[in-house]
Parts: structure tokens; sequence; C-alpha cells
């Protein structure tokens, strides 16, 4: 180790400075700044001069537009829970490895090099009136008339799926995979069945993942666009908050009640993640907290 | 399942794919017995070990406690404790929270479990660090709080996957004095496994040498050391001395043989014809330096490397006749010295030749 002189460390600290300057200075410019700027001209409205929160009131008292939060919530929250529940479910299964693993991850993560348009017309097409899904059905004789899979609520909802489930299960896989397997080797011989391994050693090892896949998957899902759009019903059942947005931007061409919109909308994507960061907290503390508690 | 077993014994055959990694390997462990697969890595030892704990399905065979047949029982549902090489400990619990583990899933009152983990503590002489993390214990302290964990539940057997595999070479020691400090003091029955002949030599009871899924030798650690029956159990069992010979004699004292200009004569524990091919064997530590004179195991030799080993110092010679020889002794050699050494005939033993060595 090299013996530091007198203020070698101040400049080694305008170093740092400097390197980190380029990053700094991109971080301001593309985020903070225009993040500032929304914020500030959502709370300018068009028809008022000086600050107000009118944009604000107009939208939680319009019913038409403060709607698009709780339809934003009920395709976001069940998407979330579906395709982290899923994405464990198989992630945990496939844990040590399984027959034809790599095939099966291969078709499993896919999608993602799919586009989001691509995706759905291939939903469009598949689960359709006329599609595949529904004249197998039909000619199996399990159903009477076609489903109407498209152009609703579950047309957003599988394609969302098919989006986010390949990331979510990747991730878990390999927080998972990463587990000692020594650990669940251990458990099993200290007593426990494997409903025990998963709940009581597994599961407290593996909410750090849960809880951030929960976050990704949700966020994702809260900003829900193009999905709603091109397979849910933009005018009705799926306008989701970031269509609202949209409308007030581009249609209405009010950025000011747009901004509003967009920070409600950041600002209930941080409730959702607070929600789960206190929830992930309850998981790892629960095997402790139930010492000798039965 | 407190109560120690009075026998295990099993039949074990696993196959991985086409790889026979166990053949038939069976064995009988009486109650209170310490008994340990010995071999190098890949011999199936581990497998063996895992598959009585239930953590591996065999192919083929049986296992039985007593009078009961277990193979088909889940690992919980055994009995068994087991102790892993890598510790195994949850990171998301105390020492208290893993040595409690067992307990709690058997429903038993928190002073109970309090008062057995105390207990515990107290044997493994980590007394008061019920409130750490395993993150913050060295690696032999969390090995102790694996044992307690395992001991805790009163296992009717005690399985040992390399336990001191990943201790430096002092705490190796000291854990293995501990190991078995606590298979007597509690009447245990264990199964060991190890690559390390010394622990297998000082915990044992019963040592099972295995190569390639096979039993190569087995017996007490004494009759292992001293009586290998074949080239591999004496290669493991640190001789280093071996010379291909052919028996030109045998008679009551012992065998004799010629290979490579040079005559030996030694013990053979097979009855070897003469004119089979052999080898004879020597320990470094027994070959002697001196006394000058010809003969029977008698030769001698330029000394080509030393090394310093603290109490004794480990030699290289080339005999005049050509071979090598390793050898150990307390006085101080130089290189290129010439030395006559001595193989002390009870000492040398007799081999037959085997292909695969």
């Amino acid at each position: 180790m090299r013996r530091r002189r007198a203020g070698e460390a101040s400049e080694l600290d305008a170093m740092a400075v400097v390197c980190l300057l380029p990053s700094l200075l991109y971080v301001v410019i593309m985020f903070v700044y225009p993040f500032l700027h929304g914020i500030y001209l959502s709370l300018r409205p068009a028809k008022q001069s000086g600050l107000s929160l009118a944009n604000y009131v107009a939208f939680f008292t319009d019913e038409w537009q403060y709607r698009t939060v709780w339809i934003t919530f009920g395709i976001a929250v069940p998407n979330t829970v579906v395709v982290v529940a899923v994405a464990l479910l198989l992630a945990y299964g496939m844990r040590r490895g399984i027959w034809l693993e790599r095939t099966i991850t291969t078709i499993l993560v896919l999608p993602i090099s799919l586009g989001v348009i691509l995706l759905a017309e291939g939903i469009l097409g598949f689960y359709g009136g006329r599609g595949w899904f529904n004249q197998i059905l039909l000619a199996a004789g399990l159903l009477q008339e076609p489903l109407t899979l498209t152009h609703n609520y579950t047309g957003v909802m599988l394609s969302l799926f098919m989006q986010q489930f390949p990331f979510c299960f990747l991730m878990l896989l390999g927080y998972i995979s990463g587990i000692d397997p020594s650990l669940e080797s251990s458990a099993r011989t200290l007593g426990a069945g494997p409903w025990i391994v998963f709940s009581r050693v597994m599961l407290p090892l593996i909410a750090p993942g849960l809880a951030i896949a929960f976050a990704l998957v949700f966020v994702l899902s809260f900003g829900v666009f193009p999905s709603a759009i091109l397979l849910g019903q933009p005018a009705g059942a799926t306008r989701t908050i970031a269509i609202a947005a949209y409308q007030q931007a581009f249609e209405h061409y009010d950025m000011s009640y747009a901004s509003a919109i967009a920070v409600v909308m950041g600002l209930f994507q941080l409730a959702g993640l607070v929600v789960i960061v206190l929830f992930r907290r309850r998981l790892v503390m629960a095997p402790t907290m139930g010492v000798g508690k039965r | 399942m407190s109560q120690s077993l009075h026998s295990l014994r099993f039949r074990l055959t696993k196959r991985f794919g086409a790889k026979t990694v166990l053949r038939d390997f069976a064995l009988e462990v009486r109650g209170r017995q310490f008994v340990t697969f010995l071999g190098p890595s890949g011999c199936g030892k581990s497998t063996a070990l895992n598959i009585i704990a239930g953590l591996i399905p065999q192919s083929d065979g049986e296992v039985w406690v007593d009078e009961e047949r277990i193979d088909h029982l889940p690992p919980e549902k055994r009995g068994f404790g087991m102790v892993f090489q890598n510790y195994a400990l949850f990171p998301h619990l105390t020492v208290f929270g893993n040595i409690a583990f067992g307990l709690q899933l058997q429903h038993q009152s928190p002073p109970e479990i309090r008062e057995a983990v105390r207990a515990m503590l107290d044997l493994v002489q980590l007394p008061g660090l019920e409130g750490r993390y395993p993150s913050q214990l060295s690696g032999g302290q969390q090995q102790r709080v694996a044992i307690a964990r395992a001991l805790v539940l009163h296992p009717r057997l005690l399985l040992m996957d390399e336990p001191l595999s990943n201790l430096d070479a002092k705490l190796r020691i000291e854990m293995r004095a501990e190991i078995k400090r606590i298979h007597a003091r509690l009447g245990l029955t264990s199964v060991y496994v190890t690559h390390d002949q010394t622990e297998a030599l000082s915990l044992s009871d019963w040592v099972v040498v295995m190569r390639d899924g096979v039993v190569i030798q087995a017996g007490p650690p004494s009759e292992i050391h001293d009586r290998p029956q074949s080239l591999f159990v004496a290669d493991f069992m640190g001789f280093r001395n071996f010379f291909p010979v052919e028996v030109t004699a045998v008679d009551a004292d012992g065998v004799e043989g010629v290979g490579q200009g040079m005559l030996v004569r030694g013990r053979a524990r097979h009855p070897l014809p003469t004119g089979a091919a052999a080898v004879a064997a020597i320990r470094p530590d027994d070959v002697e330096l001196g006394p000058e004179g010809g003969g029977a195991n008698r030769f001698r030799g330029r000394v080509e490397i030393v090394e310093y080993l603290g109490r004794e110092n480990e030699a290289v010679l080339t005999l005049e006749a050509g071979p090598k020889v390793w050898l150990r002794t307390p006085r101080s050699l130089a290189a290129d010295e010439s030395v006559t050494v001595t193989f002390p005939a009870e000492k040398v033993i007799f081999l037959p030749r085997e292909p695969a060595a």
C-alpha cells in the first residue's frame, strides 16, 4: 500500500467529482430537469395565471378522469400478482434444473425479442374471434360460441403478461438458483417437508428478489399504454391513466393538465413501491417472529 | 427418535445417465460405531451419504434401519442428522433460530426449546451466541452451530459430509477432536465422509476405502493403515515408494523379489507364488539411513532434493540401481551426498501388481 501524502485525499475527491460529472450532467438534463419542469408545468394551468392546484382539482373531481386510477390499478395489481406468482412457481420448480431446460427457457423468454406491436398483432390473430384458440376450442366442442379475448380487459392482461413474464421469470430464476442447494437439504434433514422448506427457508431468502420483481412489474404495468390501446378498449374499460395523460397532451394540447396527470401517476407508482417495501419487511420478519409463537 | 439405532444396512447402486457412481455398495453399520467412507473425489462416497440421508434417490438397492426398510422415506421422515461441508446454516436466522428450527417443527414448547438450544451451545462450546447471525461467526463456529443444529434433535444416525474440509489446518485438528469427543459423549452412530486419511484414521472405528463406486478395502483404521491390500489403498495410506518386482522366493519369514536390479524382502498379505508379478512398497518414514553394506533391502544412492519439514527432512534419492526413493529422517542431508538406505523387512509389503494402478 502506498502511503498517502497530506492533501492527496482531497485531490482524490476532486478527481471523483470530475469523473462523476458526465453522468451527473446526464441525470440532471435527462431526468431531474424534465421531472421538475413537469411538476412546475402541472402547477401552471393554461387558463389561469400564477401557480395553482386547479389541474389536480380538475382531475380528482372529474369522474371520467379519476376513474382511470382505478382502471389502472385494476390492470396493474392483478397483472403484477399473476406475473410474479407464475414466474415464482416456474422458477422455483426449475431451481435444480429440469429436462430440456434450455429449450423451455428459450421459449419462455422469446417474447422479449418481439416488440410490443408484433406481440399485439400475434395476440389479436391467435386469440381473436376467428383465431386458432377459439377455432380449436369450438372444434373440440368445448365452446358453443367464440370467447371475446381481445379489445377488452382480458386482451390487455394477456399482452402485459407476455411482455413482463420473461423478465420476471429470468430474474427470479437467477435469484433462486443462486441460493445454496444445501440449505434446502439441511432443512429437509431437520424435519421440514417441501412446503416448510419453501415457506420458512426459501421464501425469506427469495424475498428481496421477489420485492424487486413486484416493484418492476408493478411500475411497468401501471404505465401501460400501447397494450391498452391495441388490445383493449382505450375509450372505456381499459382507459388507463397513461391514456388520459396522452389525450390531454396530444388531443387537447393541454400540457399543463397532462403533466398533472403524469405526476399523479408517478405518485401512485411510488405508493405502490412503498407498499411492496413494507410487505417485503413483513415477509422477511415472519419466520423469526414465529419463534415460539405456536 | 432419541434412541440410537442398532444397525444400518444398505446396498446401493447409483447411475447418473450412463455413468455408474455406486456399484452394489453394501455395508452394515452397527449402533454407536463411527464409520468413515474414505476415497478420492468422484469415488461415490458423498453420493452414498446423500442416498442414506434420502436427499438423492438410489437407482437400485435398499436401506434398512433395524427391521425397517427406509429407502422410500423422504429425508424429513428418516430421523437422521446431517452436517454439510459448507455448514449450510440458514443465513436469515440467528444461531438460536438455526438450532431451534427442527425443534419448532416438532412443536416443542418455547421454554423446552430455549433450554435445549442452550444445552447444545454448551456442548459445542459456544455458550451465549444465540443472537448472532451465521455471517457474524467464523468458519469453525459455524460448523459447531451446524453440528449443534443436527444433534439437538437427537438423531438416531449422524451423517457428516466432509465437515472439516473448509477449515484451516489448525482448526481442522481442533474440530476433529471435538467431533470425536461429542461422538463418544453422546453415544452416537455416525457415518463420516472424507478424502483425508488422517481424519479417517483418527476418528473412525471402521474405515471403508472406496474407489469408482465400490469398496476396495474395509476394516479398523490400524488394519487399513498397516496392512493395505492393494496398491490403491497403500498409496492412499502414505506408501510412497513402489518397486515392481518378480517374486523369487517365498518362505516362512516372508517374500523375496527382484526387480530393477534390486533384491527386496518383505511381508505379503496375499499368497504370492514364486514368479508372480508384484510391487514392493514402503513408506518414506520407514526407510532408514545406513549402515554400509550390501545384500537384500540395502541400497546405495545419491541425494537429489532435500526438503526441510521442521522436525525432519524429506529427501529424494536416486539409487545406483536406478529407481528413486522418498525418505524422511531427522538427520540433515545435503544434496549430492552419497548414502546407504535400508528397508526394514517388516516394513516392506508385497502387493499383487494390478493393471489399473
